[in-house]
């Protein structure tokens, strides 16, 4: 059995200690905002938070997860009730087919706890493993400087 | 008596004075009055010297302006930061005449008569011909112009004081243009002359003594740089997991080589620069770097020794399931489609020193706008300092079952500190 914490919740799973920390989310949690997009870390489609850092959840075993906060788009709000990036990835329709968007969001949020001001050449910089095929990253962008500029802490 | 020995002793001291205040001033060189013109094959011959001498791995910094300078160089006597060298006449070497970049080459002195801090290589680029450095003297002085000033150096006491690195030199820079070995092929001193002379290769391959000079004795018998592992370039070809000329070319251009894997850390952005060159410099440079005979060194741990007794490791062999395999595991498409190695053969595991796989598995190994080249992600901020020694004692155990590695977890805490407090 393994016991992982998902947004402040503790949950036993009868999984594999190898299964990536992206399959016990979406297959065995039901939580399926981060996506598989390359499963090799290239894309960060399966972006989520391990403590406070930003982690490629495809390759994080659940053995090496287990015992940490692990927090995931679903924890920052719901559609009824978006939290602050997440309204702002709307407001700016970061969003064109959303599969990256789960990923951007908690890379995002990482910074914005982390740093008190980024700067564009820091967000760019953090921001660098997520990628957008659709090649909205301008958008998304904006939303971020959005956030930060509205001095609100997400 | 007394009085005279006195006027004897004030003598001395003055002669002395005056000897050190001679080594210690350098003249200043007129600044040219208008900007250099060179013809266009010198600076198309110097755009390979440049590379050759991987100026841009220092001279432009992360997101920088191309050989703009602002890399910050982390050495035991503070930290330098690398100085504009594009032709902005305020800021770079744009007042530069020949004659002045000439002498920095070869006596690590500026324009203005300052002495330059070691850490750039003029040591070895004393070596180089005087062709090589008026080319790439053409060349940069054909890069854009950009206003540039480099942060202040943070130097401790008495590295601070600049004219001391007179006295480094006289220790330190003996090095006088490279003149071809008889006997050997033109290859082989065509390698030679890169290798010792614009690929400063002993820069980092060479252990450093106290003062920061390479140690003679020792040399290219490996260094550690950045708080990576340097290996030796001599007895290469000998070592119990030897390397050919075609694996080397491969590796020294940025490629993945068979049975090594591929640059990272330091090295990365060096053999992105040697991609650049034509492949003849690499295999000269290779031809060269095999025929180095280890002076007694070791040649690496005996891998293939038989061994009865695996360790059973399941917490390693987890973490490769889950966060390696996608692209090292036996069947991933990533290592036949992309040239992913298979972990169970690369120098970084059958090394002596767990050092550099340590270091892979924490930073990784970043993408490059320059080069198609092996990218891996980081793991440093999603597995322990635990998960890391578990899944390097896992790799050791499958490359080199016979010697694993002691106090992996201690090891991994240590380099990690390393990193932190830079």
């Amino acid at each position: 059995m393994i016991t992982l914490n998902v947004n402040g919740k503790d949950h036993q799973l009868d999984i594999d200690p190898d299964m990536p920390l992206l399959y016990a989310l979406r297959n065995h949690l039901q939580l399926n905002g981060a996506k598989y997009g390359c499963g090799l870390g290239q894309c960060g489609a399966c972006t989520v938070m391990v403590g406070d850092k930003p982690v490629f959840s495809c390759l994080l075993p659940a053995e090496a997860a287990s015992g940490k906060a692990v927090r995931t788009v679903e924890g920052l709000g719901s559609a009824e009730k978006p939290g602050t990036l997440q309204k702002a990835f709307i407001e700016q329709q970061a969003a064109q087919c959303g599969y990256c968007i789960a990923g951007m969001i908690m890379r995002a949020q990482a910074l914005i706890e982390e740093v008190a001001n980024p700067s564009d050449e820091q967000i760019r910089e953090h921001m660098a493993p997520n990628l957008c095929r659709c090649g909205t990253h301008l958008r998304i962008f904006s939303a971020i400087k959005a956030v930060i500029a509205s001095g609100v802490k997400p | 008596m007394k009085r005279k020995s006195l006027w004897a002793l004030s003598l001395i001291a003055l002669i002395g004075l005056a000897v050190c205040a001679a080594m210690m001033w350098r003249p200043s060189i007129a600044p040219l009055d208008k900007p250099a013109m060179a013809d266009a094959a010198s600076v198309e011959r110097g755009a390979r010297v440049v590379e050759q001498g991987d100026c841009a791995v220092c001279h432009t910094r992360p997101g920088g302006a191309y050989m703009a300078g602002g890399l910050p160089l982390v050495t035991p006597f503070g930290t330098l930061y690398t100085t504009n060298i594009t032709p902005d006449r305020e800021t770079g070497i744009g007042a530069w005449p020949l004659e002045a970049f000439v002498r920095a080459m070869r006596k690590g002195v500026s324009r203005d008569g300052h002495f330059l801090y070691p850490a750039f290589p003029y040591v070895h680029y004393s070596r180089m011909s005087d062709t090589d450095i008026a080319d790439a003297y053409a060349y940069l002085m054909s890069v854009d112009p950009v206003q540039a000033h480099a942060p202040e150096n943070h130097m401790m006491f008495p590295m601070n004081f600049r004219p001391l690195v007179s006295f480094w030199n006289l220790l330190f820079l003996r090095n006088d243009p490279l003149v071809d070995v008889p006997g050997q092929s033109a290859m082989w001193n065509r390698g030679r002359y890169l290798v010792e002379g614009a690929g400063h290769c002993s820069s980092c391959h060479t252990p450093l003594n106290f003062i920061g000079g390479e140690k003679a004795s020792e040399h290219l018998a490996g260094g550690l740089v950045d708080g990576w592992h340097a290996p030796a370039l001599t007895g290469m070809a000998q070592a119990a997991n030897p390397w050919s000329a075609q694996q080397l070319v491969a590796y020294l251009r940025g490629e993945v080589a068979d049975h090594h894997g591929g640059a990272a850390g330091p090295m990365l952005p060096v053999s992105l620069s040697i991609a650049q060159l034509p492949e003849e410099d690499a295999q000269a440079m290779a031809d060269y770097i095999l025929s180095l005979r280890g002076a007694g060194a070791k040649a690496g741990p005996d891998c293939a020794a038989s061994t009865s007794a695996v360790p059973d490791n399941a917490a390693g062999a987890a973490l490769f399931v889950g966060a390696c395999a996608g692209c090292h595991g036996g069947g991933a498409p990533m290592r036949t489609i992309d040239g992913r190695p298979g972990l169970g053969v690369v120098s970084a595991a059958t090394a002596d020193t767990p050092r550099n796989l340590i270091k892979t598995l924490l930073e990784g190994i970043p993408m490059s706008p320059r080069a198609p080249s092996h990218y891996m992600p980081a793991f440093a901020d999603s597995l322990d300092d635990s998960h890391i020694a578990a899944l390097a004692g896992y790799l050791r155990s499958q490359a080199c079952a016979a010697q694993p590695w002691a106090d992996l977890e201690k090891t991994v805490t240590t380099i990690r500190q390393e990193g932190a407090s830079k």
